[in-house]
């Protein structure tokens, strides 16, 4: 089935409108992406009709909100095929989910000379939480290396596996370059040495459809407002075993079972990682946000992202000068690039002025710059709401800032 | 020319764009006419690293006003350093202090120091008052 494009479109308001007087061209959705009205609709409902803090009340409020909360929790053990409702943590977003088991996980496994595998194409979020637990528990972190296309090297990977690595953290898909790794190989291999598995979902489940018990990953993390959702939550998916045996990370309220000033014992899961009220709200938003994009199928949306993805990098590639850093096999709707002689912050400004929205910087990816041997890139993230018109604007607006600077 | 003498010339040099390209061609424009910077300073000391673009910036006395000497790695980003330096050198130390800038805001491009653009800017114009404050100090003032 194809999806009505300009249909779409009207199910998201901030799309319709200019910008420096012309229409806005949103190109940034690598970074955050738009709501659609139902979402915004759900949030506004709940203020309005539904607050009342969940898990604690027994009045009518509260026990309605907190059935809506775990109702919500079900929709995304769907979403992502988890076996148990309970192996579904809400959190603030991937960054949280990061270094709650990164946290967790290092203060139960992880001791002095141990061994933690990240990739080249790691986000800060994906580094910093496991370069923190290296310092504490003098571990070691080793790098998966990359080759020119932005793909990584599953020969070096199983090179860097010793008796020593307790952990595997990888992204599924790269947010700089768009590269989409085969974490499913990463996994088995992992495995067949006993080691866990934590994929950073964080930009691959708005692209297609993510199958944790297929994968066999031991923790699949995303945030919800790069899938359509609200800001501030996110999803921490382990495995029973590790989440039962793992310490909590977070402690208050919510999380505990019984509370002496000697001894606390911890509530079960997922209770036991969500300390603290947790963001129902945006919970149960997500979940909307969740059965929103399943209903236009994310066959559907990871189809009609390829179109645009090979529209853009041939439109864009027949640029003289232009140069798209990560041209791996298998990619999401992300093109990342450099103009000969022309300052990515330069092109970006300009771009900005003619009503794109496109980020340029090292994209939170400092490592994987350095490995290309370069500052930064102009990443266009095209979602299923943009259009092949919009991409022909970029185009020009790539003449006009070579005509400007050279 | 004083300080704000300066601040209000940019100021009608610019109020006659009324499209952004014109404004980015002109700062273009004006990151050509920026003094070469010494090669000598162009070194880490005197980096001012923004997340989005780099600043080098370098000042000295002369007589009793400031000589700043500027430069950056995007075009943009110099042609505003230009500016800053239009208005910030060869001015007094206490002067540099004890005005506000508010050419920027009226040109429309204040946008570009906020914090969280951190394309160098701010950090450069927070430096060029150290130099300021430090220099004034010097004065015995």
């Amino acid at each position: 089935m194809s999806l009505d494009i300009q249909k779409i479109r009207n199910d998201f308001p901030i799309l319709n409108q200019q910008i420096y007087n012309k229409p806005l061209v949103y190109f940034d959705n690598g970074a955050t992406t738009q709501k659609p009205q139902v979402v915004i609709d759900e949030e506004v409902k709940i203020y309005s009709k539904e607050n009342s803090n969940i898990h604690r009340g027994v009045h009518y409020l509260s026990e309605q909100l907190t059935k809506r909360h775990e109702d919500a929790r079900k929709v995304v053990r769907k979403f992502i095929n988890a076996k148990h409702d309970h192996e579904v943590i809400f959190t603030s977003g991937t960054t949280e989910s990061i270094n709650t088991i990164a946290f967790s996980f290092g203060e139960k496994y992880v001791n002095e000379g141990d061994e933690i595998i990240i990739s080249t194409l790691e986000h800060h979020a994906n580094i910093v939480p496991w370069q923190m637990l290296c310092e504490r528990k003098k571990a070691v972190l080793k790098v998966i290396p990359i080759n020119e296309k932005g793909e990584l090297l599953l020969d070096e990977y199983q090179k860097l596996i010793s008796s020593k690595t307790k952990i595997v953290a990888v992204n599924q898909v790269s947010n700089a370059l768009g590269t989409v790794n085969d974490v499913k190989t990463i996994i088995e291999i992992a495995h067949q040495n006993k080691i866990p598995v934590l994929i950073d979902g964080a930009q691959s489940v708005q692209h297609g459809e993510v199958d944790v018990q297929d994968l066999d990953c031991d923790f699949y993390v995303f945030s919800g407002h790069k899938v359509y959702g609200p800001n501030g939550i996110g999803v921490l998916y382990g495995k029973e075993k590790w989440l039962n045996e793992m310490p909590p990370y977070m402690t208050g309220g919510e999380m505990i079972k019984k509370v002496t000033f000697e001894k606390t014992t911890f509530n079960e899961l997922p209770f036991k990682f969500e300390a603290g009220t947790p963001n129902y709200v945006s919970a149960i938003a997500l979940a909307t946000a969740i059965n929103y994009i399943q209903e236009l199928g994310l066959e559907n949306i990871a189809a009609y992202e390829k179109e645009l993805l090979e529209y853009g990098t041939e439109k864009l590639e027949s640029i003289d000068g232009l140069r798209i850093i990560g041209t791996a096999e298998n990619k999401v709707s992300v093109i990342s690039f450099n103009l000969d002689n022309i300052h990515h912050y330069d092109a970006g400004m300009v771009i900005d002025k003619m009503g794109i929205a496109v980020r340029t910087g090292h994209h939170c990816a400092e490592p994987l710059m350095d490995r290309f041997n370069i500052e930064g890139t102009i990443r266009a993230s095209f979602s299923f709401y943009n259009t092949k018109e919009e991409i022909d604007k970029l185009y020009e607006a790539i003449l006009t800032v070579k005509q400007m600077f050279s | 020319m004083t300080l704000n003498e300066q601040q209000d010339e940019i100021i009608e040099e610019f109020s006659v764009f009324d499209d952004w390209m014109d404004k980015y061609n002109y700062l273009i424009e004006l990151s050509k006419d920026l003094p070469e910077i010494d090669p000598k300073y162009k070194t880490q000391q005197y980096l001012i690293e923004g997340c989005q673009s780099k600043v080098w910036l370098f000042a000295e006395m002369d007589g009793d006003t400031i000589k700043f000497y500027a430069d950056s790695d995007a075009i943009i980003t110099k042609g505003i350093a230009a500016l800053l330096v239009r208005v910030l050198s060869n001015q007094k130390p206490a002067d540099i202090l004890n005005n506000e800038l508010y050419f920027l805001d009226k040109i429309g491009l204040q946008q570009n120091l906020s914090p969280t653009r951190s394309n160098g800017l701010l950090a450069m114009v927070k430096q060029m008052k150290l130099y300021a404050i430090a220099y004034n100090a010097k004065m015995g003032n």
